[in-house]
Formats: structure tokens, C-alpha cells, sequence
């Protein structure tokens, strides 16, 4: 019976495994409610924001924020927000995929790349593969908080500033819903004008500051909370993956407990047989 | 006639509702507005803004800074979450800066595309692979 206990061995480890498997699950199952939770609480600052943004960009025509005019360009900078941790199924890589389909078409266009990147995964892809990472953050945690990520958000605007990059792009993973995710790149520097609909009467605030620092602080602002929003999209991604990833790795460790099972229960089967045939044939032989 | 009052910071909604009168801690000293006030938006700096309700008690709310904005009906204040100063911010983007570097071994400047795609190309192989030998143990035990 030394391969019955071999076997057993084998279907109590599995056993094991499986148990964290399902730990995992439900961890990031509660984990993604509430992160989504934190997605909506996130967004009545974000529509504010757009509100005030688009109705001093339309009211104020004499006065332009660098951060709302197309420049030629040159130099892109991009902001990549990643996952701290694996076992989250094909997230990061579907990422990666879509970001260098489209690093590699600005590349032929003959525009330079500047990367700055959130989350370990990301960070560790592209120390393999290069590229001109100009800033980082990292284990951000479960419950970002919006200072965690003024330093990464600050070092592309002041590239911007500085005429080092002419636009700055976010890449994330948009949440559509508990079993698909999407990654998503979108535009953050200059500002896409978002359309509002009582744009036709014209009025204008009193600035009680000065226009350019109170435009200066909105805007910066804005981005802030842009990116942060794409950041807390991207943890309630990374729980949905790993649920889903986890649920099937659980599904797969019972499927092979099963067919453990059934080999132990023929190993012992064919024991006894065997057993039984020796004692019969050895009755006989007396 | 109330006015409509939003307080709302990057994390969260702190307040929506509507009041009577709303003072607001503005960088050039306190303001306070009453419905129908004209238009204005000025920055905020640190300090309680506080609201006067319809049966005259008060509540209060630290913001650490922001921006005020005043519509005849509508009044938001956009809260920040912290502190926020120009050296202060400066040094995390140096944080950022240096985080970056202590993270890179292989500061090359441009990005190695056929390193990615093998990459990436090798966890899809993976996956496909293990697939393929599922179907197969599957299908030969059944």
C-alpha cells in the first residue's frame, strides 16, 4: 500500500492548497465590494470638479491654462497604474499588451516615451523590458489615499510644465463589471473640454485669488482626482480578477481531488485483489 | 430661500444638503454668503467652513484648503484631503523621482519590444498550454 499512502499524501496537500484557494476568493470578493464602494464615493468630487473646470474654461476666454492648449508633439508621458500583487489572473498583462500596442505606434510616429508608474507589477515589467521611467509609487495598499499619489501625478505636470512632455496619457483597467475588465488609455494633459449643456449664456465668476492661481489649483486638482479615480478602478479590478482567478483554481483543485480519489480507491482495490489471490492461491498449493 | 451646499473631497462626499448661510475660510480672510450671491471662486485655506441651517443651528467642517465656488443657488466647496503646500508636494515628487530610481536596474531609454512580446507571449503559451493538458486528462479518464 506504499502508493495508496503516496496518494494520500497528495490529496491532503491539494486539500490544502484548495482551502487557501477559497480563503483568497472571499478575501477579494469583500475586498472588490469595497472598492467599488469607494469608486462611487469618489465621483461626486470628480463631476463637481468637471462642472467648475468646464464653466471657467468657457468663461474666461482671455486667459488659457497651459494645461487646456494642444501643443505640437514631441514627447508623451504616460502614467501606468498596475496591481501591487499577482495571482490576479491575466489583468497586468492585458494591460502591458494594449500599452505597448500603443507605445510601439507612437514610437513610429517618431514620439519619445516618459513613463511613470503605480504598482509593483508594472514597475518590475518595465525594469525587464526598459523604458524611461521618470517616477514611481508603490504598495499603495487596499485604501489608497489621494497622497499617495501627488508625487507621481506632480512629476508628469511638471514634465509638462517644463515642456519636457507635450501630453500625458493614463493607462488603467476600467471596471465593467465582476467578470470583465478592460484596460483603458485615456488623455489627461492637455484636458479634453467636457461638454456641459448650459454653455450658451456667458457669465463669469469674481476671482477673489487671482484667475491663474485659482485656475492653477482646479486644475491640478482635477488631474489629481482623474488619476486617483483610475487608481481605485484599478483595485477593484485587481479583486474582481482574483476572485474569478481564485474561483477557478479552487474548481480545478476539487476536479483533481476527485481524480486522486478515484485513483486511490483502484490502487486499493487491486491491493486487496491481489491479497485475496495470493492467500486463495497459496490455500491451494497446501 | 436655502442655498444648495456640496462639500465633497477627492475620497468622499462629506456634505450635501441645503443651508442658510454658508462661511467659507478664502485665502484673502472668511467669507460669507447668503443666497444669491454673484459667482465666485476663490481658494480656500485651512479652517472650518461653517453652515447656518433654516432653524438657525450651525454645523461645522474642517478643510484643510480648497476651492470655494459660489453659483446664486449652488454653493461647492472642493475639499482637499490634506495638507497641501508647494514644498510639500515638491518633495513627493521627489519621492516619486527616487523611487523610480532605486527601482530600476536597467535604466536603458527605450523600451525592448521583442523582450515584451516573448514575454507576454510566454504566459499566454503557459495558460494555453495547461488548457490543452486539462482537455486532455479530462477527456482520457472520463
Amino acid at each position: 500500500m506504499a502508493a495508496g499512502k503516496e496518494i494520500r499524501t497528495k490529496i491532503g496537500s491539494v486539500k490544502n492548497t484548495q482551502k487557501i484557494t477559497k480563503a483568497m476568493e472571499m478575501v477579494a470578493a469583500s475586498k472588490m465590494r469595497k472598492a467599488q464602494d469607494r469608486m462611487r464615493s469618489a465621483r461626486p468630487y470628480a463631476d463637481k470638479m468637471r462642472n467648475v473646470v468646464a464653466h471657467v474654461a468657457h468663461a474666461n476666454t482671455e486667459y488659457k491654462h497651459p494645461y487646456l492648449i494642444d501643443r505640437e508633439v514631441k514627447r508623451i508621458g504616460v502614467i501606468i497604474v498596475t496591481t501591487d500583487r499577482g495571482l490576479c489572473g491575466g489583468l497586468n498583462g492585458n494591460l502591458f499588451r494594449k500599452a505597448l500596442r500603443q507605445f510601439q505606434q507612437w514610437e513610429n510616429e517618431g514620439k519619445e516615451l516618459d513613463l511613470s508608474i503605480i504598482g509593483n507589477k508594472g514597475i518590475a515589467f518595465f525594469n525587464r523590458i526598459g523604458g524611461n521611467l521618470i517616477g514611481s509609487t508603490n504598495q499603495i495598499g487596499d485604501t489608497p489615499s489621494l497622497e499617495d499619489l501627488i508625487g507621481t501625478v506632480g512629476i508628469m505636470l511638471d514634465a509638462y510644465n517644463d515642456g519636457k512632455v507635450d501630453r500625458v496619457y493614463i493607462i488603467y483597467n476600467t471596471f465593467v463589471n465582476s467578470m470583465t475588465q478592460s484596460a483603458d488609455i485615456e488623455q489627461l494633459v492637455p484636458l479634453v473640454p467636457a461638454e456641459t449643456d448650459d454653455m450658451s449664456h456667458h457669465w463669469d465668476y469674481i476671482y477673489e485669488s487671482g484667475t491663474n492661481d485659482v485656475m492653477e489649483q482646479l486644475l491640478t486638482r482635477y488631474i489629481e482626482s482623474l488619476v486617483y479615480q483610475s487608481v481605485v478602478e484599478n483595485i477593484a479590478c485587481e479583486q474582481a480578477a482574483r476572485m474569478v482567478a481564485m474561483k477557478s483554481a479552487s474548481d480545478n483543485a476539487g476536479k483533481l481531488i476527485d481524480e486522486l480519489q478515484l485513483v486511490y480507491n483502484k490502487a486499493r482495490q487491486a491491493a486487496i485483489t491481489q491479497e485475496l489471490s495470493e492467500i486463495v492461491g497459496g490455500a491451494a498449493a497446501v | 430661500m436655502p442655498i444648495h451646499v456640496d462639500i465633497v473631497s477627492a475620497e468622499r462626499e462629506i456634505f450635501s444638503g441645503t443651508a442658510e448661510m454658508v462661511f467659507a475660510p478664502a485665502v484673502l480672510g472668511e467669507v460669507g454668503i447668503a443666497p444669491g450671491h454673484t459667482p465666485l471662486l476663490t481658494q480656500l485655506g485651512p479652517g472650518e467652513v461653517r453652515l447656518k441651517f433654516e432653524d438657525g443651528s450651525e454645523e461645522g467642517f474642517y478643510v484643510s484648503g480648497g476651492v470655494l465656488e459660489v453659483q446664486p443657488k449652488v454653493v461647492t466647496i472642493l475639499s482637499d484631503t490634506a495638507e497641501r503646500a508647494e514644498d510639500l508636494d515638491e518633495a513627493a515628487v521627489l519621492k516619486a523621482k527616487e523611487a523610480a530610481e532605486a527601482a530600476l536596474h536597467n535604466q536603458e531609454g527605450s523600451i525592448d519590444y521583442a523582450l515584451a512580446r516573448s514575454e507576454l507571449a510566454e504566459t499566454v503559451a503557459q495558460i494555453q498550454t495547461i488548457q490543452r493538458l486539462r482537455r486532455r486528462a479530462g477527456g482520457g479518464r472520463g
